[in-house]
């Protein structure tokens, strides 16, 4: 990775990459007497699709949720556009631009599609709570404002014709890319993707990859994803950090990672 | 700068009539589509503009008269547009079928040498771009939606809105260049180029005239009193000429409006929310939405499901005669009304067809219990007859004259002629011009009196006047009798009984009839379920004692029905069985869209054949299956032959 200068650089097939957005730097993360994360640090660029993999156990979830804020390293510190990065609530970083989907999804059953992924927008509502109860003046134009923000996701993700289901009578495919809307409802500058493609088939796989794409290259959006279908991420990211047992063996391009000895032993397994 | 009053009097054009209902109807709604979840309009006056600015970026872009500009992709406005811009230019629009493959539309693409190209989005551009190096004529590509296409060379691909921008700012500049093409339109120019969808052999290019979309729309509209504030939906694929007459023709001859859906997957729910008054669709989506009525209906209570089934009930008695006009008592006419209270009105509000003032349905025959429950709802549904060689209409049926089983009667303009082996002539001022660069066809098709022919047989029924149309005339055959043979009229027969998928009926040339038939594994399996049948294969199933029992029935209620006909009396079935297999496109069976292929099945099964005819009660057969993954097997079944109770026309005289 050393021949990459600070302004980033140019993917094979001819996106341009930025500088760095967000910098992991020598992270480590223990629950009790359990090291999860080991001394780890990698850096996501702007604009990039970088994919995080490593067999069962070996801290992806863990790394995604210190990025998201929802757990605080022990050691190490976290640079988000340029400056080291608090302590933070999950909200707060949310507001930061940050947004994610989870390995379980987590959605509200009850609700209808569009009632999901408009709370995907409550970091932009600003309006006061009597505002809001009588329904009117700046809740009101709020509303209109993120609705039409609601419905380019709607649009972009192609499920128009499931917007006033409730998301408990949904197939988990379609859940999954409510999941998505809902994430890119809150137009965020980093997408956090936790396994976005388990449990599909193929095809719902191939869609699930060409939002992806569509995602990074329409709005822009800089993409980490944690993904086990190697197809999927070797196809999808421009770079790949390889975690295992909680420490990182690997860092590049997917053919770099993909001829990685330290890589190929952790999938195939050799005795430790 | 050229005053826009200036458009020509005589409505002899699609343009010519954008123009006058941009000044006449020029607050009314023109065009909707649904997008980003809220119903955007297009007055006249505003899809004028869009047009004329379009058609101003084509001239920019290059387009000359007699060019073809081919359209693809979903029902939106602006395709619609960008037929009428093409019109505009001299040029001729040439919609293709969305689904179509790149092969398929390079074929089409190259017959026509189509210089431009306008496409709905990112798919489409990618098929074209596929085969592009195959046409050797092919200059410029439009895309409407962006998403995904930004990256890829844009020498020869543009925007929509761009063009838009850039014939607006060339305003000065090609007006003058555009009144003159538009002016020079006549009836004889052509309209629109539609490619025939080609079940045997390449598809064919329909050479239609304005004079045969103008004129036909015209006598369409006034049969069916379509007026201004008219809503239909377009859904139905731009390159068949019934969306062109129904959302470009008759649309600009009497101002209606065009409502395009959000997405083929919401097309329910639009539906539902414009409430056309004027609507189309084929029997297979009555024949869906139906089912999904009844199988709600199912899982409701029982009260509910009671005054469901009461009030149908007196719809079937009572509901068509209503339509109709026909006299109904009082009594049951205070139930009717209740019933669209409780029931119908809900019920058709659901469906989206609260509106619907005229409905047709076409293509294929419909079943007379589908067609019944949507005409006992107060639903005025009707039947036509068409083919795109004729601007669509042939045959249809006039209010109060409505009926499953018959095509209605000549259109208005229509000149309708039987040969003597039933085949059916037409000659009407819709007749198309010619099949382009393909002189032989046109020559076989229509001859030098313009008569054309359908390669349907049917004939006009004795009281009425309406046609009934009984099968290809091709297959219509000769029994040993000389009986007249039309087998797929009784199949179909057969195939309206849920419980039977397909059914294959032979005779030709042989003193009687005898069936396959294919079971509908879904219906017989869930009454089996119901009835506590055990089976481990569609083959045991099928040759289970009852679902013979079942069968049997079902033919012979058929045959009760046809004994009616005198005509086709000899269609009988005297015998049939239940096949081991379905009939299936990987084992040549049946086309790709499910036509049985007669000559390969004959072939195939001809021991069975020979069975049906020699008497025999059982018999032993093997059968070659290929699999999806292309892998042969066979397998063997022992099957029961049965014979089959018939009427004899006499005896239905004695018993009436």
């Amino acid at each position: 990775m050393n021949d990459m200068s600070q302004d980033g650089y140019v993917t094979e097939d001819g996106r341009q990459i930025g500088g760095v957005m967000m910098e992991m730097k020598n992270i480590t993360l223990k629950f009790g007497g359990v090291v999860a994360i080991e001394d780890i640090s990698f850096d996501i660029r702007e604009g990039e699709i970088r994919a995080i993999i490593g067999p069962n156990g070996a801290g992806k979830s863990s790394m995604l949720n210190v990025i998201s804020g929802f757990y605080h390293p022990q050691e190490g510190e976290v640079w988000f556009h340029g400056t080291e990065r608090p302590a933070m609530k999950p909200y707060e970083v949310a507001r930061q631009g940050v947004a994610r989907t989870f390995q379980n999804i987590a959605l509200f059953e009850g609700m209808t599609v569009l009632d999901n992924v408009m709370t995907g927008r409550l970091t932009h509502m600003k309006s006061g709570l009597l505002s809001q109860a009588i329904w009117w003046g700046k809740a009101l134009q709020e509303e209109v404002k993120n609705r039409e923000v609601v419905e380019k996701v709607i649009d972009f993700l192609e499920i128009q014709s499931i917007r006033k289901t409730p998301v408990g009578r949904l197939p988990y495919g379609l859940k999954k890319r409510v999941e998505l809307a809902r994430a890119l409802a809150a137009e965020p500058k980093l997408l956090l993707l936790d396994e976005p493609m388990a449990g599909m088939n193929v095809e719902e796989k191939e869609d699930m990859s060409r939002f992806i794409l569509d995602v990074n290259d329409e709005f822009g959006t800089t993409i980490a994803l944690i993904e086990h279908d190697m197809g999927v991420v070797m196809d999808l990211s421009d770079r790949v950090v390889v975690m295992d047992y909680g420490k990182k063996i690997g860092d590049g391009t997917p053919d770099e990672v993909r001829n990685n000895q330290d890589v190929i032993d952790a999938y195939l397994g050799v005795a430790h | 700068m050229i005053d826009r009053s200036a458009a020509p009097s005589a409505l002899n054009s699609i343009p010519a009539l954008l123009a006058r209902n941009a000044t006449e109807f020029s607050t009314s709604p023109a065009y909707r589509e649904k997008e980003y979840g809220i119903w955007q309009s297009w007055t006249w006056a505003e899809a004028a503009e869009e047009i004329e600015s379009l058609a101003l970026g084509f001239l920019n872009l290059g387009v000359n008269e007699g060019d073809y500009i081919a359209v693809i992709g979903r029902n939106r406005p602006n395709l619609y547009w960008s037929m009428v811009a093409a019109q505009m230019c001299g040029a001729i629009p040439v919609p293709l079928y969305q689904d179509a493959n790149a092969e398929e539309m390079a074929y089409v693409l190259g017959h026509c040498g189509a210089r431009f190209v306008v496409v709905a989005d990112q798919e489409q551009v990618d098929k074209v771009i596929e085969v592009q190096e195959q046409l050797h004529q092919f200059e410029h590509m439009i895309y409407l939606d962006p998403r995904g296409l930004r990256k890829y060379d844009h020498s020869r691909l543009h925007e929509y809105s761009h063009i838009q921008a850039q014939g607006r700012a060339a305003d000065d500049e090609f007006r003058p260049v555009l009144e003159k093409r538009r002016a020079a339109l006549d009836l004889d120019s052509t309209c629109v180029m539609l490619y025939t969808s080609g079940t045997t052999g390449k598809p064919k290019g329909v050479v239609l005239s304005n004079r045969n979309i103008i004129v036909t729309s015209q006598h369409s509209s006034e049969f069916d009193h379509l007026k201004l504030g008219d809503e239909v939906l377009a859904y139905l694929p731009m390159a068949w000429v019934g969306d062109f007459i129904f959302s470009i023709g008759q649309a600009m001859w009497t101002g209606f409006c065009v409502n395009c859906p959000e997405s083929p997957d919401t097309m329910m729910a639009d539906l539902c929310e414009i409430g056309p008054s004027y609507y189309f669709a084929p029997p297979r989506i009555f024949e869906t939405q139906l089912t999904s009525v009844m199988i709600r209906m199912e899982d409701a209570g029982k009260f509910k499901k009671g005054l469901f089934d009461y009030f149908m009930a007196l719809a079937r008695k009572v509901g068509p005669d209503l339509l109709d006009g026909k006299p109904v008592s009082l009594w049951d006419r205070l139930k009717y009304k209740l019933g669209e209270f409780c029931i119908y009105g809900p019920l058709k509000n659901t469906l989206g067809f609260s509106k619907v003032r005229v409905g047709y349905t076409a293509g294929e025959a419909i079943g007379p219990e589908i067609f019944d429950f949507y005409r006992s709802l107060g639903i005025n549904l009707k039947q036509l007859y068409g083919q795109t060689e004729a601007s669509v209409f042939i045959a249809q049926q006039p209010d109060g004259e409505v009926r499953s089983d018959t095509v209605g009667v000549p259109s208005p303009g229509v000149e309708i002629r039987l040969e003597d082996n039933g085949e059916i002539y037409y000659r009407s001022a819709g007749t198309f011009v010619e099949y382009y660069k393909n002189p032989e066809s046109t020559a076989d098709t229509k001859d030098a009196e313009g008569w054309v022919a359908t390669g349907d047989a049917g004939f006009f029924e004795e009281g009425t006047g309406h046609l009934r149309i009984i099968d290809r005339a091709k297959d219509v055959g000769k029994m040993a009798d000389g009986k007249l043979f039309a087998p797929k009229y009784v199949e179909n027969k057969l195939k309206f009984y849920p419980n039977i998928l397909e059914a294959v009926v032979f005779g030709s040339g042989r003193d009687r009839c005898a069936a396959f038939i294919n079971i509908d594994l879904t219906a017989v399996g869930n009454w089996a379920e119901r009835n506590n049948i055990a089976y481990a294969s569609y083959q045991e199933l099928a040759q289970h004692p009852d679902v013979y029992k079942t069968i049997q029935t079902h033919i012979e209620e058929v045959n009760k029905s046809i004994a009616e006909d005198s005509m086709l009396s000899g269609c009988q079935i005297h015998r049939f069985l239940i096949l081991h297999k379905e009939l299936d496109a990987d084992d040549g069976e049946m086309t790709r869209t499910r036509k049985v292929r007669r000559k390969i099945v004959e072939e195939k099964f001809h021991d069975l054949i020979t069975a049906l005819y020699d008497g025999s009660e059982r018999v032993q057969t093997t059968t070659e299956v290929t699999y999806e993954d292309g892998r042969k097997g066979s397998i063997s079944a022992n099957l029961e032959l049965r014979d089959v109770a018939v009427v004899t026309p006499q005896q239905k005289m004695a018993a009436e």
